[in-house]
């Protein structure tokens, strides 16, 4: 399955989820070294509600500073970036953040396409998108142009995700690198750095 | 997608064939509308869609409507309006006569809620709302105080959690699948096209709206839209931005003090 060779080091790492996507995002976290420096950018479907919860939450689980995202953000190692409630985030070529406040995707806005598209054309072979449980068919689409711009793409696994559709979407639309769950998604991150 | 090379080009001739400068905008999301342009209008090639652009103005307008974002409700951000409406209306209300600007006001929902706002603090008689778009399409749509019923539930939610006081469908009639919106709030309106890039200011305002549409442009053109904003607001004027956007990295920012450590209004101090 892993036609990818471990030793390129990704510029950033991308990851979107749906229902069910937060424990996995958790899992993955909480268990990445105190070495691991990579940027990460985190889309996830919310209710729209606007609280901190989210980064207090987050911050707890990572040794990564957590923030929400603000337009024009330079990305920078060290930091994990979550997209804002109800703005589209994109992805610039020159390794900045912007927000868009356009029509939803499947529903969502942050929508998990809309960024995976942005950051394979900002990003290419230079980047690892993982896609975590969630009964929506957002980022499928994104995870193809990824694979297209020749980025790796991950799935969490289907029999470990909690709601497997969006995980599987993926898989059949695209050839995925990866398939595997939480544990192995987070050890497959910790082996970039070392 | 088109070739970044190719729309930096296109961007190039279209400012000097049109007058319109979208060389300053974003460039992923401009990218995302030029491209469902194109898919639209089921375009097959770069060279098409120059030609067409460039020789056709309608095609051109069509062009402007679809890379400009209109998304917009009424009441967008709940907590934005009753800041407003707790703190800013009671200063308006001590001047004799208020004029506020809404730049990039899409289709209007912006401008409506700002009157009903006016009109429950008894001071819509006394004001003037400036509304303008770069788009004329969505200016024309606005100036025509209609609405679809379907967007009437959600905004009738977002007033509710704004603090609305009264019964939101008093304000509009309903009829088949449109709401047409009271005269008593759109006699108080001016709509006018108005490009932020290009244009410049026109009037002297106690408040001005920009939102969500500063996340468009690149670092200069904010700031340089900021600067037409300050020199167009009074002096201990307000000017209110989006829910994600700043003038922290402005040079007007010195002159200014956020007023509500939440929301994103600012009152000038000079
Ligand atoms: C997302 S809408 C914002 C509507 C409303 N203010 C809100 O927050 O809901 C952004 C608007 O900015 C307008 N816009 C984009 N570029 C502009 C420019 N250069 N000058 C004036 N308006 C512009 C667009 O046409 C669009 O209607």
């Amino acid at each position: 399955m892993a036609q990818n060779d471990l030793n390129k080091v990704p510029q950033l790492i991308i990851i979107g989820g749906s229902s069910g996507s937060l424990e996995a995002t958790f899992a993955i976290l909480s268990v990445l070294k105190p070495s691991f420096e990579l940027p990460i950018v985190l889309i996830l479907h919310r209710n729209n509600v606007a609280d901190n919860g989210l980064v207090n939450l987050l911050s707890m689980k990572t040794h990564l500073q957590v923030k929400e995202a603000d337009e024009k953000d330079q990305i920078e190692p060290g930091w994990l970036y979550i997209a804002p409630p109800d703005y589209h985030l994109l992805l610039e070529t020159d390794g900045s953040i912007s927000l868009d406040a356009s029509e939803k995707v499947h529903y969502s806005r942050p929508s998990i396409d809309v960024s995976f598209e942005t950051a394979a054309v900002a990003y290419g072979k230079d980047l690892y998108a993982i896609l975590l449980s969630g009964a929506n068919a957002d980022g499928a689409q994104g995870l193809a142009r990824i694979k297209e711009n020749g980025g790796t793409v991950i799935v969490q696994d289907p029999k470990e995700a909690f709601v497997p559709y969006m995980p599987e979407k993926a898989m059949e639309l695209i050839t995925v690198d990866y398939v595997l769950d939480a544990a192995n998604i987070a050890a497959l991150l910790n082996e970039l750095t070392s | 997608m088109i070739a970044t090379e190719n729309l930096e080009n296109l961007l190039l001739e279209i400012s000097i064939r049109y007058g319109y400068d979208f060389t300053q905008y974003s460039r992923a999301s401009l990218q995302r509308r030029v491209a469902s342009f194109v898919a639209k209008e089921r375009i097959h090639n770069f060279a098409e869609l120059r030609h067409r652009i460039m020789n056709d103005g309608h095609y051109f307008t069509l062009f402007v409507e679809e890379v400009t974002v209109n998304v917009t409700e009424m009441f967008r951000d709940a907590n934005f309006y009753k800041a407003l409406r707790s703190t800013v209306l009671p200063v308006l209300a001590t001047y004799p006569f208020i004029r506020i600007w809404h730049a990039g006001c899409s289709t209007g929902e912006e401008v409506y809620s700002m009157a009903i706002l006016l009109k429950e603090a008894g001071l819509l008689q006394k004001s003037l709302l400036y509304a303008t778009d770069i788009n004329q399409t969505v200016v024309e749509k606005a100036r025509s105080g209609l609405f679809s019923m379907q967007t009437m539930q959600q905004n009738s939610e977002n007033y509710i959690k704004a603090g609305g006081q009264g019964e939101f469908s008093a304000y509009y009639s309903a009829n088949y699948n449109l709401a047409r919106f009271d005269e008593s709030l759109s006699s108080r309106m001016v709509f006018s096209t108005h490009n932020l890039v290009s244009d410049a200011s026109f009037n002297e305002f106690q408040l001005i709206l920009c939102r969500n549409v500063l996340i468009y442009f690149d670092k200069d053109l904010q700031n340089k839209v900021l600067e037409t904003m300050d020199k167009s607001l009074d002096s201990l004027g307000f000017l209110a931005l989006g829910s994600k956007e700043s003038i922290r990295f402005s040079p007007i920012d010195k002159q200014y003090i956020q007023i509500d450590n939440k929301e994103k209004i600012w009152r000038k101090t000079i």
